[in-house]
Parts: C-alpha cells; structure tokens; sequence
C-alpha cells in the first residue's frame, strides 16, 4: 500500500556517487600523510565539507541528511575531522546567515577559515539595554567614507575571547521605527578599539564577556545584506541559533541529559526512592519524546517540508535539561551539594559532563540563551498559531523618540 | 551511555511522517466525518438510547474500508498497517465519532490476527480456522467485534481471571462448544459488537469466540464518563462459546490486541489534542474582552504556545509507535509506553485547556469542550494510564524500581 516512488532510489544512488567522491579524495589525500589543516582545506575545497553548504563554497548543494555517508567514509579511513564544539556559534549561526544573506565574494573570504576552524566566530547582539527586545539596540554604526565607525557596547558574547570575527547588528538610522533602521556586519574582532572584557557567570567560569567597541573601523565590504535590512538577516540568524539549541543532528536513546539521569540510577540503587523513581520515568520518557520529535523534524526538514515544530525543540531541550539536571542533584543526596570548582576560568565552551550541580547550574541558562523561553513562546503563539499580537506602543515611533 | 538500552546506538530511523496514502485516507475521512459527525449530531445521540451511531460505522468499515485495514487481501481486508490504522485514528478522534472503531479494527482484529496466525494446538488448526472467519467477515464490515476485558487492561497484564469454563451441556463436546461462566465490568466497544472475543481462565487459558445473540451472554449499558464510547458490563452465564486460541497463543492474542489498542488509543488521543486547540485558537481570535481579542493576552497566549509545544511531542511519539507495530520492531514496546503516556497527557490537558480557555460556554452542555474533555480522561485511563505505561518502562529501559 505504501508506494514511495523511486525517491529511495535516487538517495542510494547519490549516496554512492557520494562515497566515490570521498574515496577519491582520500586516495588524494592520504589522512596519514597531510597534515591536519591541509587536509581540512583540502576537503572544504573538494565540496566535502558539509555537503549542503552551496558548490563551490565546501559543499555539493546536497541535503543535509547526504552528510553521515560522506563522515562514515572518512571516519573508516581515520581522517581528521573540525571540532564543532570550538566553533558552535561559526558553524551553527554565522554559516548559515552567511550562505543565506551574504556575497559570493563575502563566502569565499568567510567560509573556508570558518568551517575549518582557522577563524571562531561570535554573536554580537546582545547589549544592556536591549536583550529580549534586540530591535531596540543602541550601538551605533556610521558611514565614513568607504568604512563604517562603530560605537556601543555589547553584552553576555559567548567565545568573543576566542573569536576571529563577530556577527554584528549596530544602528546605521535612529530617525525611523527600530526595526527599519538595523544593519549586519561581519566585525574584525582584532580591530583597534574592539576591546573584550570576562563576564562571570553562576557557574564560577566566564562563557561570556563584555565587548567594547570605541569607534571601531568596519569596512563596508563586510557589511551583510542591504544597509537597513539587518533585521531580516538577524532573523536568519537567530532562527538557525534555535534550531542548533534544539538539536539538529540524529542522537542516540540516552544520549543527552536523560543518559546522566539513567546511568546515575543505575549506578546507585541505594539511592533509589519511590518519589524518585516515578520523577525519573517521567522525565526519561519525556526526553525520548523530544529525541523522535527531534528526528521527525529532521525527516520533516528532508522531505522540503520545512514545519514550525524547530520551536518547540528549544523550549521542550531548555525545560528537560532543568528538570533533568534538577532530579541529578536531589538524587545525589549530600553529593549534590558539593561542587568541583569555583575558580574563575575562560572554558570555551560548557563541559556538561563536569557533573550534576555544574549541569543544574548551567542548565539554568538554556532558558535564556537564544531568546527567552517567554520569547519563544510569543513566537509560537503569533507565528505558528497566528494568534494576535498584543498591542504595542514601540512599532510605528522612530527608534530616537522611544520612551527609555 | 553504557547500557543495554542505547546499544541500538542511532538505529536507522522509521519514517515518522505521514505517507501520501495515510494523508489521503485522512483527507475522506474529515470529509465524510464533517458531513456525518457534526458536534450537535453527536451531542444528541448522547441522550438517545443508541450511543452507537452504527450506521455511520458501517459506512466507515464497509465504503471507507476501516475495518479492513489491518486484515491482509486474501482474506478480504486492505493489508494495510498499523500506519494507516492511526492516522484514520487520528480523524475519528477529532471528530469524536461515536464507533467501535478503535475496539473493533484495532483490538479485535489484532487479536484475531495473531490467533489465526499462531493457533498451534497439536492437531488443531480448527481454532485458526474459526479467526480466519472472523477475519472475512471483519473485513467486509458485516461483523463488528470486542475483545472482552476491562477497560483498563494493558499490553503484558497477567492473563485475565474473571471468567472461567463452567460445566458442558450435552452435545457440547461433538459441536465443539465450550461454556463461560463469569463477569466483565466497563468493557469498551463491546455495545455494538456482534461478537465477543472472551479471555477465559483454565488450563490452559484460552481465547474464546462467543455471539451476541448467545443465551446467557448479557450486556448492561453503563452510564459512561464518555458518552461518545459507551462501556458495558458483561456478564456470561453458561454461554456457548468456540475456542480460538489456547495457552500461550490464546496470551499473545490478546497482547496483540491490546498493544494495537493502546497504539490506536494514543493516536486518537492525538487528533482529539490538536482539535481542542484548534478551537481554542479559533476562539481566542474571535471572543473579544477588554476591547481586545483574548487571544492576545499572554497568559492565554502562553498556555497555548505551551499546548502546542506538547502536541508536537506527542505526534512524534504517535508516529512512532505506528511505525514500529507496522514494521515488527523490536522497539515496540517501549514505543507503546511513550506514545500511550504521552499522547493522553497531551489530549487531557488540551482538553482541560479547551474548557478554561472558552470560559462559561466551555462549561456548558451545549458546547462540546464536554464531549472532548470526557472522551479525553476516559481514554487516558483506557488501556493503562500514563503511569502505569511509564512505569512500564522501568522494565524496558533498565530504570528498576527502588528495591
Ligand atoms: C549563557 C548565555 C549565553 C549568551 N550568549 C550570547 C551571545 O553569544 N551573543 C548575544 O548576543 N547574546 C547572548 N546571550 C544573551 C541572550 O540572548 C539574552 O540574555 C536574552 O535574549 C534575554 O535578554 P535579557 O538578558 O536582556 O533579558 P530581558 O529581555 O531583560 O528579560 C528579562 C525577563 O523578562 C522576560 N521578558 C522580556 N520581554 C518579554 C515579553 N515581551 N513577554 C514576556 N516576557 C518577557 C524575559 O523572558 C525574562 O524572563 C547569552 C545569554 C546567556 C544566558
């Protein structure tokens, strides 16, 4: 009953032109004799990059589930592979945008030192004054011959310590409504005037800073998209952030944070309680639920028929990995209430195996991180359930009269 | 993580969507359903004598091809699966159709199945026989079958006690007639059934095929929290029966049925969720207080989003438990519990949500939020509770309870 054309038929095939493609490569390049970064360029070159970045720019133009035949290939050849956790932000945020919004010109330049991971990228969005409501940032970019000077201050910038380049939404029009008046650089974070300062967080260590920017000297040729159109392209932006949040590769059974609970459980039965048992079963079901649902977006995403479900994923992951994390330290007894490690640190990126207060803690921020989930859930009513937007008094005004 | 459970690693994954065939025989049966199955239909026949709309079931199970789904072509069905039986599901659920859909196509026929297929008494073949029969006569929709248990049975119960062979009338032995003695409360579909598949104690415990026209077979109607799928009592008083399963077999039958009946269960549980908040999205944007829409207010606004959030949880769940029954996956039973507990959750607090969020018609009669909200809590109860499904998960997922 079940006649799905010849659809399986073409992904085999392309599957195994696919491989081919790999197994010349590597007979090119032999992973045990080049070395690692030539071997990476190499490969972003020959389109073997991610496969669904456009031809020409580290990919073939292939949809994205193309992928795990290609890292299989190379995997078995014992090829070296980029370290997506140096580069969440480049790879989950600033790639996409790129691909989207920006330049041929602008791709090649970006792209390759991007995806190798020759060139962290971070976010500059985020300011003291504006966070939930981001349209109404204050920093400043002005036009100055064949540059733009910028001037502001950013906040909570995840890797800006470690970044090469940051993407960046500044005020190029005070004089109309917030929203109209917003442009997109790709900021030089080694620029004179560009100065980032540690921002410690709950945790003990400082994920995020403070970025200074003081008449910083932006070239219009790393400007992306339309002067005045840095909303639209902001939007790319934060769409891929949540989507990358909430997962956006196939995971296996426990492979999150119910894989911390379980194991917990089954390592310590003389912790076990009835209250904790059923909170447990609860949730543990809860996260397979979010991982299906995670993997019928994806399926949903391959078949071009792209659904508003990536919305819910951030707020179900947030939500699961408090409740999670939550049920970790109860269960831990008097464990749970010590932690490894106050010290001030600069981590690159959270080490959720650290342990559960460290999980618990930090899991506090998944709620925030991206948008709020209040936010997110504005988006879902208005967006997806088209329910009406509540009146607002920031719409039609000039940014410059705004009340403050 | 090292265990058991997460061996499988990232197994190639089932198709969680819906097939051009699942849509398309989605697609009739809203339209057919919106003719047949309007909210004051269904209110009405609540207070009739009938809370059956059997006419309606047979045009589903013969015109539609409801019945038939599961029951493969040389025996007169679709050869469908799973798949298909849960997203047709899926509309009944929204629409509250008043039909032993999910007791006859799913648990009956399931449990059907399995017996013609592993009836294996020595020498016998007789017992498949009389399922192969039932089978034809499923398929075409002349009969409409139950499966005899409680509503709150679930997959891997112990084998039913509540009734026992009682002492054979002359001839029984040479006709091949057995005699059930015993009660069954708050049975599901079984008003409108023509027959009755009954779990009876003995040694060995088996399967039995009993008419409704059969002396000393009774059904008293109950006064049922969900008034679309009205329960019954059955009570059984020497009456004659067939054998159609035995021992192990006669188990597995049963686990069968119920299995696709928690699955069916689950999906119908789906379409109901989606279609409670659907009504009350419609209605936030058209009931105006505050010289505004109430659909605007955050609170409200929230709840919803929240709602929605949860719905598509329980889709993917729904899916995939279909998708596994369909395919014999050795996932299955953990697929069931997920999909059971979380597709009851998601239809209970839509229903809850669609009440609150209308207000005092909500809370009216005449407005059919009740008709949702009851068919809602009864059938997160029907078939083992979110609870009891996610305890069984103790088991499945090596999550063992506190010693
Ligand atoms: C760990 C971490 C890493 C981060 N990394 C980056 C980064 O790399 N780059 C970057 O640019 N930013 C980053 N952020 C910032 C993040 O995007 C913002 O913190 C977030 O958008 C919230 O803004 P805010 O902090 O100004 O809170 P506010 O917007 O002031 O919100 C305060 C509270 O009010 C609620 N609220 C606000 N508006 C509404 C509304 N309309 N309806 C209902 N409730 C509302 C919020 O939900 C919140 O609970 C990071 C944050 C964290 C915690």
């Amino acid at each position: 009953m079940l006649d799905e054309e010849n659809a399986p038929a073409k992904v085999l095939a392309q599957e195994t032109e696919l491989r081919e493609r790999v197994l010349a490569f590597l007979a090119d390049h032999p992973p045990a004799q080049t070395p690692r970064d030539d071997f990476l360029a190499a490969r972003f070159d020959a389109g073997l990059g991610y496969v669904h970045y456009p031809v020409g720019h580290g990919g073939l133009g292939l949809p994205r589930n193309a992928q795990p035949a290609l890292e299989e290939e190379l995997a078995k050849a014992g090829a070296p592979d980029i370290d997506v956790r140096l580069n969440v932000i480049g790879l989950g945020m600033a790639a996409p945008t790129i691909i989207a919004c920006a330049s041929e010109e602008q791709k090649s330049r970006w792209l390759r030192p991007l995806w190798t991971g020759a060139e962290v990228w971070c976010q500059l969005f985020s300011e003291p004054g504006a966070g939930s409501d981001l349209a109404s940032l204050a920093t400043r970019a002005v036009r100055d011959g064949d540059d733009w000077v910028v001037t502001g201050q950013k906040v909570w910038t995840s890797l800006a310590h470690h970044a090469k380049r940051g993407l960046l939404l500044a005020r190029t029009d005070p004089d109309v409504p917030k929203h109209a008046g917003l442009t997109y650089f790709a900021l030089d974070m080694h620029a004179p005037g560009v100065e980032v300062r540690p921002l410690r967080q709950l945790t003990g260590e400082a994920e995020f800073n403070e970025v200074f920017l003081s008449q910083v000297r932006v070239p219009d040729a790393d400007r992306i998209g339309a002067v005045g159109d840095g909303w639209k392209v902001a939007n790319a932006t934060l769409m891929n952030e949540r989507v990358a949040i909430g997962s956006s590769r196939a995971v296996a059974r426990e492979e999150g944070a119910a894989g911390f609970a379980a194991a917990a459980w089954r390592q310590h039965p003389e912790r076990r309680t009835q209250d904790l048992h059923q909170r447990l079963l609860k949730l543990w079901a809860q996260a397979e639920v979010s991982r299906l649902a995670a993997e019928r977006l994806r399926q949903q995403l391959a078949a071009g028929q792209p659904g508003p479900e990536g919305s819910a994923s951030k707020l179900i992951f947030a939500l699961l990995n408090q409740e999670l994390s939550g049920w970790e330290v109860d269960f831990a007894g008097t464990d749970g209430l010590r932690y490894d490690d106050w010290t001030m640190r600069r981590d690159a990126s959270s080490d959720y195996a650290r342990g559960p207060v460290f999980r618990y803690l930090r899991s506090r921020g998944n709620s925030i991180e991206g948008g709020t989930s209040e936010i997110l859930r504005n988006i879902i009513a208005e967006r997806v359930l088209r329910l009406p937007a509540e009146p607002r008094a920031d719409k039609d005004i000039p940014w410059k009269d705004l009340p403050r | 993580m090292s265990n058991a459970v997460s061996a499988s690693k990232v197994r190639p994954a089932l198709d969680l969507l819906y097939s051009d065939t699942e849509q398309a025989l989605a697609g009739a049966l809203d339209d057919l359903l919106a003719q047949r199955c309007a909210p004051a239909a269904v209110l009405a026949r609540t207070e009739q004598p009938e809370a059956y709309d059997v006419a309606l079931w047979k045009a589903l199970a013969a015109e539609i091809g409801l019945a038939g789904l599961l029951i493969p072509e040389e025996l007169g069905g679709a050869g469908a699966s799973c798949r298909e039986l849960a997203a047709a599901a899926e509309r009944l659920g929204a629409h509250l159709a008043p039909v032993p859909y999910v007791g006859s196509a799913g648990v009956a026929t399931a449990t059907a199945l399995t017996a013609a297929k592993t009836a294996t008494r020595p020498g016998g073949g007789q017992e498949a026989g009389i399922a192969a029969d039932l089978l034809r006569r499923l398929a075409d929709g002349t009969v409409t079958a139950a499966v005899a248990v409680t509503a709150s049975a679930m997959p891997a119960d112990t084998f039913p006690a509540a009734v026992q062979l009682s002492g054979p009338q002359p001839g029984d032995a040479a006709a091949g007639i057995f005699r059930l003695r015993g009660r069954i409360d708050s049975v599901p579909d079984a008003l409108p059934a023509d027959v009755l598949l009954v779990p009876a104690e003995g040694v060995p415990n088996g399967l039995y095929l009993v008419e409704a026209t059969a002396p000393g077979l009774h059904r008293v109607p109950v006064t049922s929290l969900d008034m679309t799928r009205q329960l019954c009592d059955v009570s059984l008083d020497g009456a004659p029966a067939r054998q159609i399963a035995v021992g192990a077999s006669a188990a597995a039958a049963l686990d069968a049925g119920l299995v696709t009946g928690a699955v069916v269960l689950a999906a119908e549980q789906l379409g109901l969720a989606q279609r409670c908040l659907d009504m009350t999205v419609a209605y936030g944007k058209e009931r105006r207080q505050f010289a505004r829409q109430v659909g605007s207010f955050q609170a409200v606004k929230h709840r919803l989003a929240d709602l929605w959030a949860t719905i598509t949880q329980a889709r993917a769940a729904s899916r995939y438990a279909a998708a596994c029954l369909a395919s014999d996956d050795p996932d299955t039973a953990v697929a069931v519990a997920l999909a059971k507990s979380a597709c009851s959750d998601a239809a209970v607090t839509a229903a809850q949500e669609c009440v609150q969020l209308h207000g005092g018609i909500g809370f009216t009669w005449e407005h059919p939020a009740h008709l949702y909200l009851k068919r809602a809590k009864a059938s997160s109860v029907t078939f083992g509770t979110p609870g009891a499904h996610r305890a069984a998960l103790a088991g499945l997922a090596n999550l063992p309870a506190p010693a």
